[in-house]
C-alpha cells in the first residue's frame, strides 16, 4: 500500500503539474495580498477562487491522472495486490498533492503577510473542497472507459455544484417565499458541499447582515457548537462517500 | 433749618446701610451647611434646611425613601453615601428651583410602571443639576418632567433588569428645555436617553451601551444636539420620530445587531444634520422613513449588513461625501421611487474608472445591487449570498438594470476614501 502509494506520488510530482498548480496559487495569493491590505477584503477575493477555481482544477486533474495512469493502474492490477490498495493509492495521491499545492501556494503568502481566523477556515474549506472534487472526479472516471466523456461528466459535477444547484434553490425560495423555508434552505445547504463551505464563510465575513431577519436562524445555527459539528461532519462525509462509491465500483470494474 | 435737613438725610442713609448689612447677615446665616451622618433622617434635615442651604452626606448608608424636596437646596455626598431605596417607591422627589446634586449612590428604586419609580424625579424645575452621581438598580434613573435649564452631568446609571419590561428609561426627559446632558453613561436600561416634547437640548459625550431597548430614544424634541456620543449594543439601537431640526455629529452607533436593530432608525425626521457620525457592525446602519430635506455628510460606514435602508417615502435627503467600506449591502429600498440625492460618496464596491485624473469616477456607481432587492422581498435568500450564481445575476443587472431602480445612483463616485481624521476612524 504504502510503496504503491510512494509511486503514484512520485509519478505526479514528475508529472510538473503539481508544481505549475503550486506556482499558480503562490501568484494568486502573492496578488490578492498586494492589492488590498485588509483581511477581510483578502478573505473575500480568497473566497471566489477557492469556491470555483480550486474545485475545478481539482475535477479535471483528477480524472486526467485518472486515465493518464490507466496503464499503470492496470499493470498493478494483474499483480498479487488488493485492488482496494491500488485504488487508493491513486485517490490519495491525488488529494494529498492538491491540498498540499493549496497548503504552500496559500500558507507561504500568509506567514508572511499575516493571516487571521477568517483566513485560515478558508484555506480549510479550500482544502476539503479539493478532497470532494478529486473524489467525485474518480467516481466520473470509474463509471466510464471513455476520457472525454469522464472529464465531462467531472465538469457536469462542478457545473452543478457550484452554479445549476443554487439556480434550483433560489428558485426554490422565489416560488415557495410565502412559506417559512429557513430549515428547508439549511438542508439544502448541505446536500451541496460548495454551498456548505460558502455558508460557513458568510458566518465569518457578512455577519451583521446576517443578524437579521432569518439570517439569525442560520447565525445561531452555525455559530453553536451542534452547528459546527454538524457542518464540519457533513463536510466529512462529502469527501468521504464519492471516495467510497468510486471504490465500490473501481472494485467489480472489468478492465 | 439746614442742619436738621441734613441730620435727618444722615440718619435714613444709616437706616439703609443697616438694613443692607441685615440682609448681607441673614443671607450668610441661612447659606449654611448641614452634615448629616447615617441613621439620620435626609427628609427631616430637608425640612429643617434654609433656602440655599447645603446637606452633606457622610460616607455611610441612608436607608429612606420619598425625600421631598421643595426648596432650593444642595445636596452633596462624601465619597459617595448610599441612599437606599430598599426597593419601594421613588428615592428623591422634587419640584423647585437652584436644587442641586453631586457624589451621592442612590440604589433599589420600587419597581413599578404605575409611578414611574425613579432615582430622583424632578417635576416643574429650573436650574437644576445633577452631577458624578451613581445610580444603581433603579427602575428609571433621572426621570425630569416639565422642566428646564437642567445640567445632567458624569452620571453612572447601571440596571440589572434581564428584560424589558423590568426596567424603565436611564435619563428620561418630558417637555424640559434649554438642558445639558453631557459624559454620562447608561447601561442596561429600558432606553438610554428618553426625550419627549424636550427642546433646545444638547447630549453630548455620553456612553449608551446594552439597554434592552433603544440607546436614543426621542419624539417631538426639536432643536437638539447629540455630539460625539457612543450608542452601543443596545437591543434595537436608536431611534428617533416625529421631529425636526436635528443636529447629530461625531457620534458613534455600533454593534447594533439583530432583525429590528437599527445603527439609527429615523422615522419622520425632516431639515436636520447628520455629519461625521462612524456606523460599525450594525445589521442596519441608517433606516429611514418618511423623512426628507436631512442632509448626512462625512459619516462612515462600515461593516454593516445594511449601510442603508431608504425607503421610497423619503424624499429630498442628501448624502454626501460619506464613506462606506466593506459593508454587506450597500442602499437597499423599496420601491423604485427615489427623491433623494447621493453625490461624491466613496464606495468600496466602485469598479469603474478615472481617465482624466479628476479623483472623480467616470461611470455612475449604482449602490443597489439585485441580489438585495430579492433578500429585501424574500428574507431567507440571503443565504445563497456570495454564490456563483448570484455574482452572475449582480454583473448582469449592473450592465442591463431592469430590477433595481435607476435613479438610486452616485454620478459623482470618489476614487479614494475620505479621510476624516483620528477622531472619526
Amino acid at each position: 500500500m504504502f510503496k504503491l502509494l510512494k509511486y503514484s506520488l512520485y509519478d505526479i510530482v514528475k508529472s510538473r503539474f503539481a508544481l505549475l498548480y503550486t506556482l499558480f496559487m503562490v501568484l494568486v495569493a502573492i496578488s490578492i495580498y498586494q492589492v488590498s491590505e485588509d483581511m477581510s477584503k483578502v478573505s473575500l477575493s480568497l473566497l471566489n477562487i477557492m469556491l470555483m477555481i480550486v474545485p475545478l482544477i481539482s475535477a479535471i486533474f483528477a480524472t486526467t491522472h485518472f486515465f493518464n495512469n490507466l496503464e499503470f493502474t492496470e499493470l498493478m492490477l494483474a499483480q498479487p495486490v488488493k485492488r482496494r490498495d491500488v485504488f487508493l493509492s491513486q485517490i490519495l495521491a491525488v488529494m494529498f498533492v492538491l491540498s498540499m499545492a493549496i497548503l504552500i501556494g496559500f500558507g507561504a503568502p500568509m506567514l508572511l503577510w499575516g493571516a487571521d481566523i477568517t483566513v485560515l477556515t478558508l484555506l480549510g474549506i479550500g482544502i476539503s473542497l479539493s478532497i470532494i472534487f478529486a473524489g467525485l472526479a474518480f467516481l466520473a472516471s470509474v463509471l466510464t472507459r471513455d476520457k472525454a466523456k469522464a472529464i465531462g461528466i467531472s465538469l457536469s459535477f462542478w457545473i452543478y455544484f457550484s452554479l445549476i444547484y443554487d439556480g434550483f434553490v433560489l428558485y426554490l425560495i422565489y416560488s415557495l417565499a410565502d412559506y417559512p423555508l429557513e430549515k428547508t434552505t439549511l438542508s439544502l445547504v448541505f446536500l451541496n458541499p460548495v454551498d456548505l463551505g460558502r455558508v460557513i464563510m458568510l458566518m465569518q465575513l457578512d455577519i451583521s447582515a446576517l443578524m437579521g431577519y432569518t439570517g439569525a436562524f442560520f447565525q445561531q445555527f452555525f455559530g453553536s457548537a451542534k452547528g459546527i459539528l454538524l457542518s464540519s461532519s457533513m463536510m466529512f462525509i462529502w469527501m468521504l462517500w464519492p471516495m467510497g462509491l468510486a471504490m465500490r465500483v473501481f472494485k467489480k470494474k472489468d478492465f | 433749618m439746614k442742619f436738621v435737613e441734613f441730620n435727618y438725610l444722615l440718619k435714613a442713609m444709616k437706616i439703609k446701610i443697616s438694613l443692607i448689612l441685615l440682609c448681607f447677615l441673614t443671607f450668610s446665616i441661612d447659606a449654611k451647611t448641614v452634615r448629616l451622618k447615617p441613621g439620620q433622617s435626609i427628609q427631616a434635615a430637608v425640612d429643617q434646611a434654609f433656602d440655599g442651604d447645603t446637606l452633606v452626606l457622610a460616607p455611610g448608608i441612608y436607608k429612606e425613601h420619598e425625600i421631598i424636596i421643595r426648596k432650593p437646596l444642595s445636596i452633596f455626598g462624601e465619597s459617595y453615601p448610599i441612599i437606599d431605596g430598599q426597593d419601594e417607591g421613588n428615592i428623591f422627589l422634587v419640584a423647585g428651583e437652584k436644587i442641586h446634586f453631586k457624589g451621592l449612590k442612590i440604589i433599589n428604586t420600587g419597581k413599578s410602571n404605575m409611578d414611574d419609580s425613579a432615582g430622583i424625579k424632578f417635576f416643574d424645575s429650573k436650574n437644576c443639576s445633577v452631577e458624578n452621581l451613581i445610580l444603581d438598580n433603579t427602575f428609571f434613573g433621572l426621570h425630569f418632567s416639565n422642566s428646564s435649564n437642567l445640567t445632567i452631568r458624569n452620571n453612572h446609571l447601571t440596571s440589572k433588569a434581564e428584560r424589558e419590561y423590568q426596567t424603565g428609561n436611564g435619563i428620561h426627559l418630558w417637555k424640559c428645555k434649554d438642558s445639558l446632558i453631557d459624559n454620562n453613561f447608561v447601561k442596561g436600561h429600558r432606553d438610554g436617553i428618553y426625550l419627549e416634547f424636550v427642546t433646545n437640548t444638547i447630549s453630548q459625550n455620553n456612553l449608551i451601551e446594552e439597554n434592552k431597548r433603544y440607546g436614543l430614544h426621542f419624539m417631538f424634541s426639536h432643536d437638539n444636539s447629540y455630539i460625539k456620543n457612543t450608542f452601543k449594543h443596545n437591543g434595537a439601537g436608536v431611534a428617533v420620530m416625529y421631529t425636526k431640526n436635528v443636529l447629530m455629529k461625531e457620534n458613534i452607533f455600533e454593534e447594533n445587531e439583530g432583525a429590528s436593530s437599527y445603527g439609527i432608525l429615523l422615522k419622520d425626521i425632516t431639515d436636520s444634520e447628520v455629519i461625521g457620525n462612524i456606523f460599525r457592525k450594525n445589521t442596519i446602519g441608517i433606516y429611514m422613513e418618511g423623512s426628507s430635506r436631512t442632509l448626512f455628510k462625512n459619516n462612515t460606514f462600515t461593516t454593516n449588513g445594511w449601510a442603508l435602508k431608504l425607503m421610497a417615502s423619503c424624499d429630498e435627503n442628501t448624502f454626501e461625501a460619506n464613506n462606506f467600506f466593506a459593508n454587506t449591502f450597500d442602499i437597499s429600498t423599496n420601491g423604485n421611487l427615489v427623491l433623494n440625492n447621493l453625490q461624491d460618496n466613496y464606495w468600496d464596491k466602485y469598479e469603474g474608472y478615472d481617465l482624466n485624473k479628476d479623483k472623480i469616477g467616470d461611470i455612475p456607481y449604482r449602490p443597489i445591487n439585485l441580489f438585495s432587492v430579492i433578500v429585501e422581498k424574500i428574507p431567507s435568500a440571503v443565504i445563497l449570498w456570495r454564490s456563483f450564481l448570484v455574482t452572475l445575476l449582480d454583473r448582469m443587472e449592473k450592465v442591463i438594470p431592469s430590477i433595481t431602480p435607476e435613479n438610486m445612483i452616485d454620478n459623482t463616485p470618489k476614487m479614494k476614501p475620505y479621510d476624516f481624521g483620528s477622531a472619526n476612524s
